[in-house]
């Protein structure tokens, strides 16, 4: 019988840490920590110092390209902006922010005290920082500032043979090979941590049917990384082993192949895009349910979707290699494989309007940030349908079509997830509560400068702009677009800085938020704001999957029902 | 379930209507470029019937758009908390097999629909066959600059591709042989056809059938490094009778110069000029570079950096940077007087 205690209470020990400690310890303190709540911060912070970076490079480009024949920078500059920006945003902002997330939330969901491996955990934050450190070293390495350093310039995909020390002389290529192998050990290590910890810390009661859908979906996650890095981390060994100790791999000049890169490359690159979304259906379906206050919709069905989107996006690859030359039958494979996954994809947001039909709706900012998702991720589901049927994608692929279209997979989508999970969490990562006025006036300016820069994308490459070029001619009809593009980067910049602001004056100033503010269901909200370091004074011991709903209606428990 | 289709029918007839709009959007867009690319306006086969598929697979987008995004509206103004909420929970519901059914199967069926149109086009596409008259040319891609072999004729252009114009009736189409000669390049002419990559080390293939004479714009669309913003393409679709002129002269040897541009002729042949460029009857037979033998016919140089005029050409010797920063032709650091010769010598081959 379940009776109406708390599921854990905090134990009473000192607080230890509330003891003003002098700056070094407290310095020392975050290097050293093996804390699965602090290094996710870390990794959450790390992230966001490269968004801003990622940001203002993406602004550069934009700059140069607000009207034709700019030359604001150089096409060497511009080059090498892109490849950063690219990088950055892929290996440096998104995964360590979704390592982030996971680490802080996962074992709080699941009612365990840390990661299963927390000096491994350590480790893998450390190689992510130094795999960024190292890319970033480019601007100062090689040759020196002269000429922005060696920062690579071969594109985020870096196809054969350009890589090749024919066509990439000097230290660049090696810097962005260096940089990411390195950060791809610790995202490995950090993956199998993440697996370990959902299959073996789980607390009494929680059966696999019975975690949130977030600790699934991070699951297949974690999953896909240990698959999917394993092939990227051997193209790069390759192609060191090409630059330096004369393989021919990828040296088409003596009988190597670009096929073959391009092949490594996207076996990684597009199960990485479900690496990326897959947290963000993670947050939406934790928050969509909290503020719609219903329990989610087709709990079995999300699962059964989820582990399909996991499989089917191994064998989707090609779609993006639909120009090279393939036979009419891979291409027709690739096309029925890559359409394949809009049919779980699409189960995912019907059973999420379906959580929000028949609820009572609370617009605070995460939830608008989750409406806004499933509105952006819808279109960019359907301009992925479109891309997926490949003559089309003859003429759209590589133009600025596919630009506007994988930003708004990664910003619509995944981004606007992203913050809605940061203003859903602030709460019980630091204690306090954000501005509401604030997150909702960064919703509505970055909604703006979304929409104005990515809507508009899509034009210019129906008009035959292709991507990565750092100028165009006058009267091709693609300069109004590329103004008003430009134009939608200024909201964008100011939404993040208000954002950057509310985070930070709230962390020192804002209300003391308690330990469970938005009346949720699942563990982490159990503990008190910010958890102590042991997370919970006794293991908690579950029957539902709302742990916290059986508690608050012991007449009405979910556990009668699963 | 009722025979209800009429809503159905009325998403579909707008949504059809909504992407038509779009897509008129565009061609407004083009017709008042000159140099408009769209994809909307096919000129060519593979162009066109890619048009045609694409309106499909609009429409059914469109109308999957309009039918969740109405769901999303619906949910979010009628569901929300209104003020003066009594405060309890709303029935809580855990989910539906039926409805689960229904959004699984229905996708299934639109994605088979979807599949099987595009398959038509796929195999219409790449594994055409080509009737006697199939005009051939091999296009190698450099940095950063198009190469055009044609092995019937035996003769070779850069940047500026002349093909036949081609009547439905009768097709002459023409079969592009695609190879790279250092990084991976894509040729792309949106109302000719869709892209096909040029990768070393490998042969592709494609094929254009233009419907109507004129000039179509294009350029490289996969990265190929510094300068590949600057790899423009132009095609130029010419009656039968004007490509057949157009290749009686293309394979003339250069004329030999007056005496003139003698003096031009000498700085040239003796420069480096003659390591990349090839002038047939003489002895620069370089490869790296564009073949300049018909220099003149060409309307364009530096793979469409610059108009094809005495002004840019002597610039483009003198400091090819200033128009294309980061190209592998040198400055050729000639003083002004070999250099006003040179010039007077490359506007003499016509």
């Amino acid at each position: 019988m379940w009776d109406a205690e708390p599921i854990s209470k905090p134990l009473a020990v000192p607080p230890v840490r509330d003891a003003v400690q002098p700056l070094f310890d407290r310095v020392h303190g975050w290097i050293t920590t093996v804390d699965h709540k602090r290094l996710g911060i870390l990794y959450i912070v790390y992230a966001l110092f490269f968004l801003v970076i990622g940001g203002i490079e993406a602004s550069i480009m934009r700059l140069q390209l607000i009207r034709p024949h700019n030359d604001f920078v150089s096409p060497q500059v511009f080059n090498r902006m892109f490849t950063m920006h690219g990088t950055t945003m892929i290996f440096f902002v998104a995964m360590p922010v979704m390592f982030g997330f996971i680490n802080y939330a996962i074992p709080l969901m699941i009612g365990a005290r840390d990661m299963a491996f927390p000096r491994l955990n350590a480790w893998g934050f450390w190689m992510t920082a130094f795999g960024g450190i190292i890319l970033y070293f480019s601007f100062l390495g090689g040759s020196g500032l002269y000429g922005a350093g060696s920062t690579p310039d071969v594109g985020w995909f870096a196809y054969a043979p350009l890589t090749s020390p024919s066509f990439s002389v000097g230290h660049s290529t090696d810097y962005w090979i260096i940089g990411l192998l390195i950060s791809g050990f610790g995202s490995i290590a950090t993956a199998i941590n993440i697996l370990t910890t959902i299959f073996c810390l789980r607390c009494p009661g929680m059966t696999l049917g019975k975690m949130p859908l977030f600790a699934w979906m991070n699951m297949v996650t974690a999953g896909l990384v240990v698959l999917a890095l394993g092939p990227l981390t051997a193209a790069q060994l390759m192609l060191l082993i090409d630059r330096y100790l004369g393989g021919h791999f990828f040296d088409t000049q003596a009988g190597g192949s670009a096929i073959i890169w391009m092949h490594f490359f996207w076996v990684f690159g597009h199960p990485e895009v479900y690496v990326l979304v897959m947290p963000a259906f993670a947050f939406v379906s934790e928050i969509i349910p909290v503020f719609s206050r219903k329990a989610i919709f087709g709990y079995p069905i999300m699962v059964g979707a989820t582990i399909s989107i996991g499989f089917i996006s191994m064998s989707v690859w090609a779609h993006h290699m639909f120009t090279v030359g393939m036979t009419s039958y891979g291409n027709a494979f690739f096309v029925a494989s890559t359409m394949a996954i809009a049919v779980p994809t699409g189960i995912k947001i019907f059973n999420w309007l379906g959580t929000m039909w028949g609820g009572k709706l609370i617009f605070k900012t995460p939830m608008l940030f989750c409406v806004a998702f499933l509105f952006q991720f819808l279109i960019a589901g359907l301009t992925g349908v479109m891309l997926s049927v490949a003559p089309f994608n003859w003429q759209l692929g590589g133009s600025y079509f596919v630009v506007a279209h994988f930003h708004y997979v990664i910003v619509g989508g995944i981004l606007f997830a992203l913050f809605g999970a940061f203003y859903y969490w602030f709460p019980k990562m630091s204690g306090r509560m954000y501005n509401e006025k604030l997150g909702k006036l960064h919703f509505w300016v970055f909604l703006i400068g979304f929409h104005l820069t990515f809507d508009f994308m899509h034009i210019p490459g129906i008009l035959g702009m292709p991507r990565r070029i750092y100028t165009y001619e006058p009267g091709r009809g693609w300069d109004t677009w590329n103004l008003i593009i430009t134009i939608g980067v200024l909201f964008q910049a100011v939404g993040i800085l208000i954002f950057v602001y509310n985070l930070v004056s709230s962390y020192f100033k804002g209300k003391l938020a308690g330990d469970d503010p938005w009346d949720a269901w699942t563990l982490e909200w159990s503990t008190s704001s910010p958890p102590p370091d042991y997370n919970f004074a006794t293991i908690p011991v579950v029957r539902s999957r709302r742990p916290l709903w059986d508690l608050k209606h012991p007449e009405d428990p979910d556990w009668k029902y699963e | 379930m009722s025979l209800n289709l009429g809503p159905g029918k009325l998403f579909r007839t707008a949504s059809a209507w909504l992407c038509i709009g779009m897509t008129e959007a565009a061609f407004a867009q083009a017709g008042a470029a000159p140099g408009s690319a769209s994809i909307f306006s096919p000129a060519s086969t593979p162009a066109d019937s890619i048009y045609h598929l694409s309106l499909f697979v609009l429409a059914i987008c469109g109308a999957i758009f309009l039918a969740v995004f109405s769901l999303l509206v619906y949910s979010v103004v009628k569901f929300r908390r209104r003020a003066g909420d009594d405060g309890r929970e709303p029935p809580q519901i855990y989910g539906s097999n039926q409805m689960e059914l229904a959004w699984t199967v229905i996708p299934v069926l639109i994605v088979v629909v979807l599949f099987l149109a595009s398959a038509r086009v796929i195999h219409a596409v790449e594994d055409a066959r080509f009737p006697a008259g199939t005009t051939e040319v091999t296009v190698v891609g450099h940095q950063f600059w198009w190469e055009f072999q044609y092995p019937q004729q035996g003769f070779i252009a850069a940047n500026e591709l002349h093909v036949p114009v081609s009547d439905p009736q009768h097709p002459t189409p023409t079969h592009l042989t695609l190879l790279s000669a250092d990084t991976d390049h894509s040729f792309w002419v949106p109302r000719l056809a869709g892209k096909t990559d040029l990768i070393p080390n490998r042969t592709n293939n494609m094929w254009i059938d233009p419907h109507e004479t004129g000039v179509y714009v294009g350029q490289c669309a996969q990265y190929c490094g510094t300068q590949h913003a600057k790899m423009l393409l132009r095609v130029i679709v010419q009656s039968r009778a004007d490509f057949e002129r157009w290749v009686v002269e293309q394979r003339q040897p250069a004329q030999p110069p007056g005496d003139s541009v003698a003096k031009g002729r000498q700085v040239f042949e003796t420069t480096a000029c003659v390591n990349c460029h090839t002038v047939a009857g003489t002895n620069a037979n370089g490869k790296f570079g564009p073949d300049l033998t018909h220099l003149m016919s060409r309307e364009t140089i530096a793979a469409g950096a610059a108009l094809n005029n005495r002004e840019n050409l002597r610039q483009w010797v003198q400091d090819p940077d200033s128009f294309k920063p980061g190209a592998l032709m040198p400055a050729m650091q000639l003083d002004e007087h070999d250099l006003d010769a040179v010039t007077d010598y490359l506007v003499t081959l016509k």
